[in-house]
């Protein structure tokens, strides 16, 4: 758990980088600090492990106040990931994942045990990786790498400013979702800074929302994007905010609330989608005209129904209207 | 023809042993050099103000006539009875040795990715751990151009020593300039250039073996 209460980081001259923040990052939950540049996120992210001093209030780090820590050992505790530059480049792959063991002090058996048992865990063959050096990767395989650093003395906090920043589009998503699986199984608690809209709805438990240094709105991504706080929070969202929503709804959840219709059997020209897909995908496929027939299919590419445009309107009308605060991670 | 190899015949030992004796008077320099050179760049990255002051006296140690910095050294080294010799020309080296060194190694680690940097403070180490571990590795190819540049800097000056009584191969070209004799201002020049690429030669295959190129 992560707690703001009542930060504020001002600078010389009084100017206030952050003010008076107020949130708290649950157990097991990403928190995603979202805004234009110059809000002030990666500021207050800074602040957690204090890279950045903290001129009033406290950041509690499970439960102990981070001013009371000792900052190496703060530090040590708390995973750390930036863009992929952050790997030492005079280090070998194992060297660098296992850089927080060493510093603490485990044997050689233990880290070797804990670098096979993590490159697993993030899909590396270990044995491939061990002896090379960060600049013989790609950017995916290195952000990886970043990733399995942070977890290597399998700490309960992570801190990530922008980790899949410098990745091309195609990559991003993919270790996006190689990533919210990982997260899956070791339930971190997580504060991740990103300008991407997109990958905070994806990736956010919870966003918190910043401009000039205060926080705008701290919701969900669907509560946040079906009722924005103010005029910042709709504009910074923008007019398509209705269709970045549907990437939080898969095609199951429109199943379960309004239903699918009837396939028919007649038209020839069909294609078909799994149930798990998002709606914001499934919509792009019906408005590209891809096909005169969408069928939705399960896992066992069992038939379930047919899909169309009125449908998703239909769900989204009843999503922002019909019922306020119901609103789930899809 | 005849005559070069009758010459080499006569003075291949001198010229060997002067050779010793310069490459141990410059290898000496170097070495006190490095010890008071490569900790003081590292300090400076820590403190602008000094690294500009000490930056700018090495650099005017630097600009001063090799001649004109061995005659210095003379009186000075008068007062403890070393005025000529050894002595004064090893100093005057190791002067000549630091802005190459101090400038490149605080350049060097100046230079290390701020990303980089960031990473080592925010997995946790200390001030050490971090230039033991990331900066000062990261920074090494840098540090050693500026060995290369110090240690063939040294050999050349080093034949001007030997107009102060240190020995070394300068002996040779003094005394070939003295006698006008062509064989020995030769034979010490080309001396002095092998001796140069070769140490050159040297300290990049070291730095070749003991660092990586970084993408």
């Amino acid at each position: 758990m992560i707690k703001f209460d009542h930060v504020t980081k001002s600078y010389e001259g009084g100017i206030n980088a952050v003010k008076d923040v107020n949130f708290t990052v649950e157990k097991g939950n990403i928190v995603v600090l979202l805004g234009p540049s110059g809000c002030g996120k990666t500021t207050l992210l800074r602040m957690v492990n204090r890279l950045e001093s903290i001129t009033k209030g406290t950041i509690n780090v499970n439960g102990q106040n981070s001013m009371e820590l000792n900052e190496i050992d703060l530090r040590k505790k708390i995973g750390y990931v930036i863009q992929s530059n952050g790997l030492f480049p005079n280090m070998t792959i194992e060297d660098n994942v296992m850089i927080v063991p060493d510093l603490l002090g485990w044997s050689k058996k233990e880290k070797r045990e804990r670098f096979y048992s993590l490159m697993g865990l993030i899909g590396l063959n270990a044995d491939d990786y061990r002896k090379r050096y960060p600049n013989e990767l790609s950017g995916g395989q290195q952000q990886r790498i970043g990733v399995a650093r942070a977890l290597a003395a399998d700490p309960p906090v992570m801190l990530m400013d922008e980790p899949f920043g410098a990745l091309d589009p195609i990559i991003r998503e993919k270790i996006q979702d190689e990533f919210l699986h990982i997260q899956r199984e070791v339930k971190k608690t997580i504060l991740f800074v990103s300008h991407d809209i997109d990958e905070a709805i994806k990736m956010a438990d919870k966003i918190v929302l910043m401009r000039g240094g205060e926080i705008m709105q701290f919701d969900t991504p669907s509560e946040m994007l079906a009722h924005p706080k103010n005029d910042f929070v709709s504009q910074f969202f923008g007019k398509d905010r209705a269709i970045k929503s549907l990437s939080l709804h898969t095609v199951k959840k429109l199943q379960d609330i309004i239903g699918l219709v009837e396939f028919d059997e007649t038209i020839q020209d069909t294609k078909t989608i799994n149930v798990n897909q998002d709606l914001r995908n499934t919509l792009s496929m019906l408005m590209n005209q891809e096909a005169d027939q969408v069928i939705v299919t399960d896992d066992n590419g069992r038939q379930l129904g047919a899909i169309t445009i009125d449908l998703v309107q239909k769900y989204l009308h009843f999503e922002i209207k019909g019922k306020p605060s119901v609103a789930q991670k899809g | 023809m005849q005559e070069w190899i009758r010459f080499l015949e006569v003075n291949s030992p001198r010229i060997l042993e002067l050779t010793i004796e310069h490459t141990m008077l410059v290898a000496l320099a170097i070495i006190v050099a490095l010890l008071i050179g490569v900790p003081l760049g590292i300090y400076l990255t820590t403190n602008e103000y000094l690294a500009g002051i000490v930056l700018q006296v090495a650099s005017i140690i630097l600009t001063i006539p090799s001649i004109a910095l061995f005659g210095v050294m003379i009186p000075l080294f008068s007062l403890i009875n070393q005025g000529i010799g050894y002595v004064p020309a090893f100093v005057a080296l190791v002067l000549y040795s630091q802005l190459p060194i101090i400038r490149n190694t605080y350049t060097a680690i100046k230079n290390v990715n701020p990303e980089m940097r960031d990473a080592a403070i925010g997995v946790g180490m200390k001030t050490h751990q971090r230039l033991l571990r990331v900066e000062i590795p990261n920074a090494l190819p840098v540090i050693m151009a500026g060995i290369r540049t110090a240690v063939v800097l040294n050999i050349g000056i080093g034949t001007i020593a030997a107009y102060i009584g240190a020995g070394g191969l300068g002996v040779l070209i003094t005394q070939g300039i003295g006698r006008g004799d062509n064989y020995l201002i030769i034979s010490g020049s080309l001396a002095v250039a092998l001796l140069a690429l070769f140490a050159d030669g040297i300290l990049l295959m070291i730095q070749k073996r003991y660092t990586r190129s970084n993408a």
